[in-house]
């Protein structure tokens, strides 16, 4: 408030009352806020990476070093819940982007019946995860359940969808997709409408056929949503836990774990210094990740 | 088919295909509600049925008509197990969702109002903090020793307190946004008309900001409610539990009733549908906010 006076000349042009206005906005209404942020989750994250050096258990704490990094990237399951991650993140989110800009454009076009299967499409959004993974833990059973029922319909043995180390990781990813494909198509759907539909005359016009279409107008021009959809699909990818642990809890044995699994079973057993390693692991993975894939997708973006 | 039409003529244009193009739009339409009845409507179907199931017939798993109807049985039973443990959890959830999203709703749009509104050198940094609560994942266990050292690990309020936290950064984006679609012009009426600037948020503002408060509620009610992992965390237990912890609970206790988890499922799926029902086009607002603007 005691800056009024120096950058005045810059804003004060509009209203004669914009001096006087400046004190009817009070620094105080951050401090709810403010508050809140701190004490739960600024001062967590900052005593995480003290945490996350030592031998921690509910009594005592005992400083090591960088032994519980140095744990995490030794012990087989440890690693393989760190590339875990990493796989579960990029295929749930690339999924997201093909599927969802597919049905945004499959749903945007003409169609019989459009409003019945928008609305079907994103219903699984908002169903719980837990709830999710328990249907299709049952309907992926290898010898009961629904899915491979039909498959043998058709003369096809289903494998063992969650049994199958190879495939459990898989499997979540694609019912996670199956949950959040809504997310992303509505993204792309808001994303597609912003475009002017004289592009699209203008190419019809032209000669251009549907999918010259596609990949020199719809494409390009729907990046904004594009961007939307691959952020938001990684942030929650990464960090993922709820639908594999209800479907999987990270096996058969942990081939299906990731990071934020790792730290549930850490913390369940009493490691808590390994369990907020795990945290720190998982932290700069996702900004590792985050950062120059938000940077890039913006730039971009400014540039055009 | 579309070239062809170019062609001939540009003021033409679409006629020669009108026909074909409304049978190709039914040939779509018709396949895609097929495919989406096999890929998204069975598994809700399958919920219900299951849950409509005697236990021995439900233990077969099998996506067929119920033989005896027992929906209503179920139900009495789910809703009695060990004293009414799952009302008590949808007590609990309702208390957490009300609670926490009023909190959040109020805080965050204070803080959004004025990142807006006020030009300050604390702008760029406010900014900085809530695009790192969006991104950073919680650090778990540091989070419990906080709450341990309040008194607040395992006690409702510091559930509440939790969620309103995590939720504040989407909420504060929304609330910025749609703060800038308000004249400021109001604000000064209400100034000269003499309102402090308590008044002129609470009375003026706050109402104004309707729509977009919508979309916020609705949007993280759904989210609160579904939430799984900060509930096994920060609340953990059997007793004083949510509907999703109870749910999982459920999950490992009863092997052999499959109609009973299944009409648990049910039963924790229809508050969101019904939000879904009356808010459709809130909820859409909200997911899709961040898509033009990118």
């Amino acid at each position: 408030m005691s800056t009024t006076s120096v950058s005045l000349p810059a804003v004060g042009r509009r209203s004669p009352h914009r001096g006087r206005m400046k004190s009817f906005y009070p620094s105080w209404f951050y401090l709810p806020a403010a508050a809140l942020y701190l004490v739960f989750f600024a001062v967590p994250t900052f005593a995480s990476f003290y945490f996350s050096l030592t031998r921690w258990s509910l009594f005592d704490v005992s400083f090591i070093g960088f032994d519980n990094f140095v744990q995490f990237f030794q012990e087989p399951m440890l690693v393989q819940g760190f590339v875990n991650t990493f796989i579960y993140g990029f295929i749930t989110s690339a999924l997201k982007v093909v599927l969802g800009l597919a049905l945004a454009v499959l749903l945007t076009s003409q169609l019989v019946g459009r409003g019945y299967l928008r609305s079907v499409v994103f219903f699984p959004v908002l169903v719980s995860a837990i709830g999710v993974g328990i249907t299709f833990k049952v309907l992926l059973d290898p010898s009961d359940g629904l899915v491979n029922h039909v498959l043998s319909f058709f003369g096809i043995a289903g494998p063992g969808w969650l049994t199958d180390p190879k495939l459990a990781l898989l499997t979540v990813a694609g019912v996670d997709v199956w949950k959040g494909v809504g997310i992303a198509t509505l993204i792309y759907i808001a994303g597609l409408a912003a475009i002017p539909q004289e592009y699209y005359e203008a190419a019809r016009v032209d000669g251009a056929g549907a999918w010259k279409t596609f990949r020199t107008i719809t494409l390009p021009l729907s990046r904004p949503a594009t961007a939307t959809v691959i952020i938001l699909s990684l942030i929650g990818g990464l960090r993922s836990f709820d639908l594999i642990w209800a479907m999987t809890k990270g096996g058969p044995g942990f081939t299906s774990d990731v990071i934020a699994s790792v730290i549930y079973k850490q913390y369940q057993a009493g490691f808590y210094g390994l369990s907020t390693a795990g945290n720190v692991v998982l932290f700069l993975v996702v900004t590792a990740i985050m950062v120059p894939i938000s940077l890039f997708l913006n730039r971009k973006e400014v540039e055009r | 088919m579309t070239a062809q039409a170019g062609l001939a003529a540009p003021v033409r244009h679409g006629r020669p295909g009108r026909t074909l193009r409304r049978v190709r739009s039914w040939i779509i339409g018709i396949v895609s509600i097929v495919l989406s009845l096999f890929v998204f409507v069975v598994p809700f179907v399958f919920i219900f049925l299951t849950a409509s199931k005697t236990a021995p017939e439900a233990s077969n798993l099998s996506f067929t008509w119920p033989q005896h109807w027992a929906l209503w049985d179920n139900l009495v039973a789910v809703l009695t197990t060990r004293d009414g443990l799952i009302v008590r959890a949808f007590v609990n959830s309702a208390v957490l969702t009300i609670v926490s999203v009023a909190i959040m709703v109020v805080v965050s749009a204070m803080v959004g109002y004025l990142l807006q509104r006020k030009r300050s050198r604390l702008n760029p940094i406010v900014n900085f903090f809530v695009l790192a609560g969006l991104i950073v994942p919680p650090a778990v266990v540091p989070t419990i020793w906080v709450l341990q050292s309040l008194e607040l690990f395992k006690t409702m309020a510091g559930l509440i307190l939790i969620e309103a936290t995590f939720g504040l950064s989407f909420c504060i984006l929304l609330f910025r946004a749609f703060v800038a679609t308000i004249p400021r012009e109001l604000d000064e009426a209400a100034v000269i008309d003499g309102a402090g600037p308590v008044r002129l948020f609470f009375t003026v503002v706050l109402p104004l900001l309707r729509p977009v408060m919508i979309t916020v509620v609705v949007v993280q009610a759904v989210a609160v409610f579904n939430d799984f992992t900060n509930p096994l965390y920060f609340l953990p237990g059997d007793e004083n539990a949510t509907v999703q912890l109870t749910l999982y609970n459920f999950q490992s206790q009863t092997l052999s009733q499959w109609n009973l988890l299944f009409m648990d499922i049910l039963l924790i799926t229809i508050p969101p549908l019904v939000m879904y029902i009356f808010f459709n086009r809130q909820i859409v607002a909200g997911m899709t906010s961040g898509a033009v603007k990118g």
